[in-house]
């Protein structure tokens, strides 16, 4: 049977012999023989590629929702933009893909000169001077935040609006066992943070969404002033996409911007891996989490990167490192560089605006529909939240029937009710356009919506 | 040696081609070059201040780099040229496990099939993600020995502090308070910062002179607020916790829990497994054991399995295989919540089930067999230059000491590593485990062939003549690397993290 093991039986002969030994048992002496498995692992016999390719193929062909032939309206962090073949093909060389962790720099000035460039781009888009080279995801981009907002102010109360991503909400109440957090989740009214409905006094966090997760765009200086006037760190939770026009975090005041970078370069991957965007202010730098790749030089002058501010780390601080963060997102941060180098300064406005362009030219078709109300009228960005007459998921079903994935059913999402919502949330939908949509597959939208809710 | 196999390849070439640096991306920007092409869609194209209040727009374009696409191609390509992997060259980097990277698997995450399926379309219409991660989470409990697991976790560190969080909700549905975590001090430093993530208070349990857990120290520190251990077997020095079967017995009797950290579980594969030694919570590296790319440092992904009387704890909403043959997302019953923005990180999990299908049950059995003969091979051709820290059988990686190097020629074991770049092998673990002094963690693992080690340990045989010889041209080594020895304190003094920080 084929494998990728290279050893002969001559070799592994001969290989024993060189240790005085008689079999390859004779290595695992050391595992007591209570636990000793007799008879192996109770997994089948190996298969040759071509065989598990064909396993494969039939897990692929049951995903009946892939983008490629079921055209993606869903968003909610995770969107449909183009990956030209120079972004794949740069992306997925070897030497970034399978090398690890720059531990000996010398050798390592590819990807840490990528994610210097990274860094860089992050710190633009967010506003904010200090990077990190990635964390796994936006949710636990969040939990980190959260951890050095505790760490700047040494209080528990965390202030969220429930404008963040549900799910992200859902990854902070669950570290906040372990942190002992208090999470307050502050109600939507209209779309919009109702920071009134909840005591934000002792706060160590104000959390921001920007847009929030309903596609709205909320005026943040409400949550500036209440973090400015609780000493607390404001956190914003932004779409990097958007950020090529909008106002930064940093413009807004942040301390903190988190953000879910899986638009630029990786493909939808069925939730991961994504790649958690993370920068702050200088403050902040000593608690910043994972790793940080700076400039110096070598011994003959040259210019270098290294990972530095090393003595915040697990691996030195142990118990009392800010983050146990060792393995992030690296490849993921890379490609990112790479995408964005390929959009440039004007690609990435131009597909920003693309989207918003699509999102307001659906939406207002949509909202002209039978059955159709808009969840709020406040301004939005690229995703907008519709009140349909049919449950949002059984929509979803119909107009999957027609070839699109209509979006994503709220109340799937929210796992239930949720404050976000002051409304029936089985009926709302959200609903995304990237740059990809042609004006034709939006009509099509239409008219097939129409149908489903006739 | 019975057999002199002739030496294998190295990196003796490339990857480099010179010593110039390479200018960043922002360098290579002129105004107006550009390399970005989009779909013509037809859409109208209204100005933005149309659609979005002034008030949130920003008035200041947000550079990016301005690049053809040729120098773009050209500039990844030369970084690429800068950094060695695995696909280059021997990779021996204790407790990372550098293996090879099956590209079948790669091809299995590429397929859009897979990769271009959104993770929020219903489960009715992504049937084929749900049932290859119920069909990875069956194979990784029949490989570790545990009832079920979540494929959540994104990382190591993230299965570790998941499993923290399953321990505290046991204790607190059992209304038991309990405070510490033990841990040995040759642990992994993500094991004690999970701990105190996980809202616990680490008690570090010594190592005795054979570089295991010492149980009577274990057992002094263990009383009923001991929440539970976690332990690395193969341990962190590459050695098996022989009495193992004591420490489960006693961590139990005070009614604490055993976390299995699995960065080594390539080593046991198909010879024992977690569960039967004891333990009730397991984190996988699937980038270790199961070889997904490492990628320059992630994505990884870490599930994390567990016994009965755990499952109803783990993170949700989990894929599950109902009655009537189908897929759905169900949370489990007292579950801790999500740990993850969506389902964890699938393409990964597609590539290690991809992986363990390929090889089956025996094959992996004999991925551990050969990852500890290799590792055990180099501890034995290398005993004369760097003796073994603990010497004898060792597992997957052995640890090895530059002491004598250091004390008759004055190299330390940091030169031998930087050394061995020039000699066109990655270095090992320098430095770790903490409680080795001056210590070299080789992990070949199963996919290097006789002939590379052969090649690496004559490099280290020319390495100790170099040190008898010119010990200080050992210590400006590097040198044929694309850059020598980094001003490390100079980075941390003065942080440059972007191109725009003021130098």
């Amino acid at each position: 049977m084929a494998d990728y093991l290279p050893h002969t039986s001559d070799d592994v002969a001969s290989m024993l012999e060189f240790l005085g030994m008689n079999s390859l048992d004779d290595l695992f002496a050391q595992i007591p023989s209570a636990v000793r498995l007799a008879n192996g692992l109770e997994i089948e016999p190996g298969l040759s590629e071509p065989d598990v390719a064909a396993i494969f193929a039939g897990y692929s062909r049951a995903n009946e929702a892939r983008a490629t032939t079921m055209t993606c309206y869903a968003g909610g962090g995770a969107y449909d933009h183009e990956v030209p073949a120079v972004v794949k093909a740069l992306a997925s060389r070897s030497e970034f893909v399978t090398a690890y962790t720059p531990y000996q720099p010398e050798v390592a000035q590819g990807v840490l000169q990528a994610i210097f460039e990274y860094q860089t781009l992050v710190a633009r888009l967010s506003g904010l001077p200090i990077p990190n080279a990635s964390l796994y995801d936006a949710a636990t981009a969040l939990v980190e935040a959260l951890n050095m907002a505790h760490g700047a102010t040494d209080r528990q109360k965390m202030v969220i609006s429930s404008g963040i991503h549900p799910h992200w909400r859902a990854v902070a109440r669950t570290f906040a066992h372990g942190t002992a957090h208090e999470i307050v989740e502050v109600p939507l009214r209209n779309g919009v943070t109702d920071w009134d409905s909840v005591d934000v006094t002792g706060a160590a966090a104000i959390v921001s969404g920007y847009p929030n997760y309903l596609g709205v765009l909320e005026d943040l200086s409400v949550a500036k002033a209440l973090a400015t006037r609780e000493d607390a760190l404001f956190i914003v939770g932004a779409d990097p996409v958007a950020a090529g026009v909008l106002k930064s975090a940093g413009q807004w005041g942040a301390d903190v911007f988190v953000g879910e970078g899986q638009a630029f370069g990786t493909p939808l991957s069925f939730g991961g891996p994504y790649l958690g965007l993370f920068a702050c202010s200088e403050d902040q730098v000593r608690r910043l989490p994972g790793r940080i790749v700076g400039e110096t030089v070598d011994s003959s002058d040259r210019r270098a990167f290294v990972t530095t501010l090393r003595a915040r780390e697990q691996d030195i601080r142990r118990e009392k490192a800010t983050s146990n963060v060792c393995t992030n997102q690296t490849l993921m941060a890379v490609t990112a560089a790479i995408q964005l180098g390929w959009l440039g300064t004007y690609g990435l406005r131009e597909i920003a605006t693309r989207c918003a362009q699509g999102a307001h030219y659906l939406h207002d078709q949509l909202v002209g529909l039978d059955g159709v109300s808009v969840v709020t009228d406040e301004p939005f960005f690229r995703e907008f939240a519709l009140r349909l007459s049919l449950p949002a998921a059984l929509v979803v079903e119909r107009m999957a029937e027609r070839g699109v994935l209509a979006g994503l059913a709220v109340a799937d999402l929210c796992a239930g009710a949720d404050p976000s919502i002051d409304m029936d949330i089985e009926s709302v939908l959200l609903v995304t356009v990237t740059e990809r949509r042609t004006k034709e597959e939006l009509d099509y939208y239409v008219s097939a919506l129409k149908e489903v809710l006739a | 040696m019975s057999k002199a196999p002739a030496p294998g390849g190295r990196a003796a070439s490339a990857p480099i081609m010179g010593h110039e640096s390479e200018p960043t991306l922002f360098q290579m920007s002129v105004p107006d070059r550009s390399a970005y092409q989009l779909r013509t869609t037809g859409v109208p194209a209204l100005e933005l201040d149309q659609l979005v209040p002034r008030a949130h727009l920003n008035e200041v374009v947000v550079a990016i780099a301005e690049v053809s696409e040729r120098d773009l191609v050209a500039h990844f390509t030369r970084l690429s040229h800068r950094q060695f992997s695995v696909d280059l060259g021997m990779y021996p980097l204790g407790s990372c496990t550098m293996k090879y990277n099956p590209k079948f698997c790669d091809a299995i995450a590429n397929d859009p099939g897979l990769n271009a399926v959104h993770p929020g379309a219903p489960a009715s219409l992504s049937q084929g993600w749900l049932e290859i991660m119920v069909t990875l989470e069956e194979k990784l409990c029949a490989i570790t020995g545990m009832s079920a697991a979540t494929l959540q976790p994104a990382a190591g560190a993230a299965g570790e502090l998941t499993g923290l969080l399953l321990m505290r909700a046991f204790h607190e549905t059992n209304g038991d308070d309990r405070r510490r975590v033990l841990i040995p001090d040759s642990a992994h430093g993500t094991n004690p910062a999970s701990v105190t993530l996980g809202g616990y208070e680490v008690t570090t349990v010594p190592s005795n002179e054979r570089g295991l857990v010492d149980l009577d120290a274990l057992k002094a520190a263990l009383g009923p607020d001991v929440a539970g251990i976690m332990l690395t077997n193969p341990n962190t020095v590459g050695l098996f916790e022989e009495e193992i079967i004591d420490i489960a017995r006693a961590v139990h009797d005070v009614g604490g829990l055993l976390y299995y950290d699995g960065a080594n579980l390539n080593a046991i594969l198909g010879a024992v497994r977690p569960g039967d030694m004891g333990f009730d919570i397991v984190h996988m590296n699937l980038h270790k054991t199961f070889a997904t790319p490492h990628g320059g440092g992630g994505p990884g992904a870490g599930p994390v399995a567990v016994a009965q009387r755990l499952v109803d704890f783990l993170p949700g909403p989990k894929a599950t295989r109902m009655p009537d043959g189908s897929f759905d997302w169900v949370a489990p019953e007292r579950s801790i919540g999500r740990v993850h923005g969506w389902h964890g990180n699938s393409l990964v999990l597609a590539r290690a089930l991809s992986y363990i299908d390929v090889h089956g049950g025996e094959g992996l059995t004999r991925v551990a067999q050969h990852a500890v003969l290799n590792a055990n091979w180099l501890r034995h051709r290398l005993r004369a230059i760097l003796p073994a820290a603990y010497d004898r059988v060792c597992m997957h990686e052995c640890t090895l000491k530059a002491t004598e190097l250091k004390a008759k020629f004055g190299v330390r074991g940091l030169d031998v590593a930087k050394a061995l770049l020039e000699e066109g092998f990655h270095a090992p673990t320098v430095y770790f485990p903490l409680i080795v002094e001056e210590a070299l963690m080789f992990e070949p693992t199963e996919t290097e062939s006789v002939q590379t080690l052969e090649a690496l340990a004559q490099a280290i045989e020319r390495i100790a003549q170099r040190a008898q010889d010119d010990p200080e041209s050992l210590h400006r080594a590097p040198q044929s690397t694309p850059v020598s020895r980094v001003d490390e304190a100079r980075a941390a003094r003065h942080l440059i993290a972007t191109a725009d920080a003021e130098r």
